[in-house]
């Protein structure tokens, strides 16, 4: 009975919403620090910072364990949901003539399933935007940069260069007659030997999707902001209602995490939502 | 002092049977005194349409005093009306309004299926209680005095307040998942507080857990309505309590 229980039950089901739900939370703690790097860097100093960032964020077995375990805590999350929102329509098949919720219940708890559908849909459309790009896509530009030529280097003046990422490398003049690009990595023209890795320069991309030079820029813009704000309402409710499902609920601890909620709701969608206008301005 | 009177119109759900299919139909109402509750109201309205040789409406009271759990009317969208903390048989005309339309519902939920007009079948809270809702006492009549396990203050309160549930099904009906959490989470609470109930509490919240879901009841969306709506003022901590029951009894139990 147990077994089946544990993944079954209504209230089983409430655990595994509640523990993707505050993993989800805690990825938009992470997402949110490295993607301030965006506004909050200025300059070639922030294009490197950026892009050894997301370089570190697809290379890194840890992370890599990490942005498995976010797949599939989205999936299984909107999944879950799916289930639990059919189970409770099911429930109650016949709705009121006249239903006056607004005294009883906030708004955002009562609409976490559209919410998160819109949330879904944003997932969708920013993997689309940028991570589908990184992973498949060739026409991805890589990192690379100029170096202010010194007499002593004997570097040409304007010369472009391979930032690599192996210390050890110094920086790859680029030269298109012996070299090649494969994916992240750097060639001897029509060979399999490998130079070095270098970085795509995911800057570049954000840059030219969101700012003002992009013609489309301000649509990407809105679509973000109000993703945003969907995000603020799904947390608003979702956050304490975490902690709630999870069985805790103590007369000192939940007025707090209530607090706490409200604060993340408010606080995290709006520096994400900062992102894209500071670049859309700056752009 | 003169009782003041209130001309109303009632719209009421009528429906001749389970099968049947209902509808909402309005009713004229004269010289209904605000001193008269709810319930008065509706014998009032009953007897007028007896006089008119009409069907009158049905619907469920016992007490009306608040402690049976009876009545059960969703009024102008609100479970047992637009007041907090009473049941449809403590609420009274004073708080509508002369000419006021009032739309009286029966409670809407799967597993409270409707037997007539305004009356709903909640023998599903009956058979969640028989799966877990008792302790296992032997009446040999060698009972034990009560007093001789000490039992914490502030637990015996909790589990008084847990008990104080009546069963009136409130918290499902003004659930938007129809969700019976509440009910069921003041039932497993009231035990599992208690050293008498602790001993069989493991089984318990599985098979009362299983049952209110077997019985078609909705989940829990956390949205709160219930502990607004519920009329004995049972608070969302037992249901936290009976999360916490089942997560525990579903790693440790045996079964
Ligand atoms: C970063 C993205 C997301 C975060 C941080 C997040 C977080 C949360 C949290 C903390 C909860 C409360 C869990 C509970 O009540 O126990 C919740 C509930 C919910 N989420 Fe999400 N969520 C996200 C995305 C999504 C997506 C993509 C969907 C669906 C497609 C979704 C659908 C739902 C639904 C339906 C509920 C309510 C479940 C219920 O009523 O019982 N969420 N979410
Ligand atoms: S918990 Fe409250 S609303 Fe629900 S059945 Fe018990 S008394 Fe009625
Ligand atoms: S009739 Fe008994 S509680 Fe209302």
């Amino acid at each position: 009975m147990s077994n089946s229980s544990i993944l079954k039950s209504s209230i089983a089901k409430k655990y595994w919403m509640a523990l993707t739900g505050l993993f989800l939370c805690t990825f938009l703690i992470g997402h949110l620090l490295g993607n301030l790097q965006l506004i909050f860097i200025d300059g070639e100093e922030g294009r490197r910072a950026f892009n050894e960032y997301a370089y570190f964020m697809t290379h890194n077995p840890a992370i890599k364990i990490l942005s498995y375990l976010t797949y599939i805590s989205i999936l299984f999350h909107a999944v879950d949901g799916f289930i639990l929102t059919v189970q409770n329509k099911k429930a109650r098949p016949v709705n009121y003539a006249v239903n006056n919720p607004g005294p009883t219940s906030s708004t955002p708890a009562r609409y976490m399933a559209v919410l998160g559908t819109l949330i879904l849909v944003f997932i969708a459309t920013h993997m689309a935007n940028f991570w589908w790009k990184v992973k498949f896509s060739q026409e991805i530009p890589l990192h690379t940069y100029k170096i202010e030529s010194k007499q002593e280097m004997n570097i040409p003046k304007g010369q472009s260069f391979y930032y690599t990422q192996v210390p050890s490398i110094q920086p790859i003049p680029k030269d298109t007659n012996t070299l090649e690009e494969k994916g992240t990595a750097i060639y001897y023209k029509n060979t399999n030997i490998k130079i070095a890795d270098c970085y795509i320069d995911l800057h570049k991309v954000v840059m030219a999707f969101f700012g003002k030079s992009n013609p489309n820029g301000i649509f990407g813009v809105l679509f973000y902001v109000l993703s945003m704000l969907v995000l603020a309402f799904h947390l608003w409710h979702g956050f304490a209602s975490a902690f709630q499902s999870l069985g805790v609920n103590h007369a000192k601890w939940t007025p707090i995490i209530k607090n706490l909620g409200k604060g993340f709701a408010i606080i995290v969608p709006l520096l994400f939502a900062l992102i894209p206008i500071l670049i859309y301005l700056n752009n | 002092m003169a009782a003041k009177t209130i001309n109303i119109t009632l719209k009421i759900w009528r429906q001749k049977n389970s099968k049947a299919k209902g509808e909402l139909k309005s009713y004229a109402l004269e010289n209904v005194s605000t001193d008269s509750s709810f319930l008065e109201m509706l014998d009032q309205l009953n007897e007028e349409l007896l006089t008119k040789k009409e069907e009158p409406v049905a619907f469920d009271h016992d007490c009306r005093e608040g402690i049976c759990g009876s009545c059960s009317l969703y009024i102008n969208g609100r479970a047992h009306g637009p007041e907090t903390g009473t049941t449809t048989c403590q609420l009274h005309m004073r708080k509508f309004k002369d000419g006021e339309n009032i739309y009286i519902e029966p409670w809407r939920s799967a597993a409270f299926p409707i037997i007539k007009d305004l009356i709903v079948d909640r023998s599903a809270f009956d058979r969640i209680q028989q799966v877990g809702g008792f302790i296992s006492v032997n009446t040999s009549g060698k009972t034990m005095e009560a007093n001789a396990i000490p039992i914490p203050k502030s637990d015996a309160d909790k589990a008084f307040e847990a008990a104080a549930c009546i069963g009136c099904g409130a918290c499902v009906a003004t659930c938007k998942n129809g969700s019976a959490m509440l009910f069921v989470g003041a039932k497993v609470s009231q035990y599992a507080l208690l050293p008498q109930g602790k001993v069989e509490a493991k089984q318990r919240v599985q098979n009362m857990v299983r049952q209110m879901d077997e019985e078609g009841f909705g989940n829990c969306s956390n949205t709160g309505a219930c502990e607004i709506e519920c009329p004995k003022g049972i608070s969302l901590e037992n249901i936290a309590r009976m999360n916490r029951e089942f997560l525990f009894s579903a790693i440790t139990s045996d079964k």
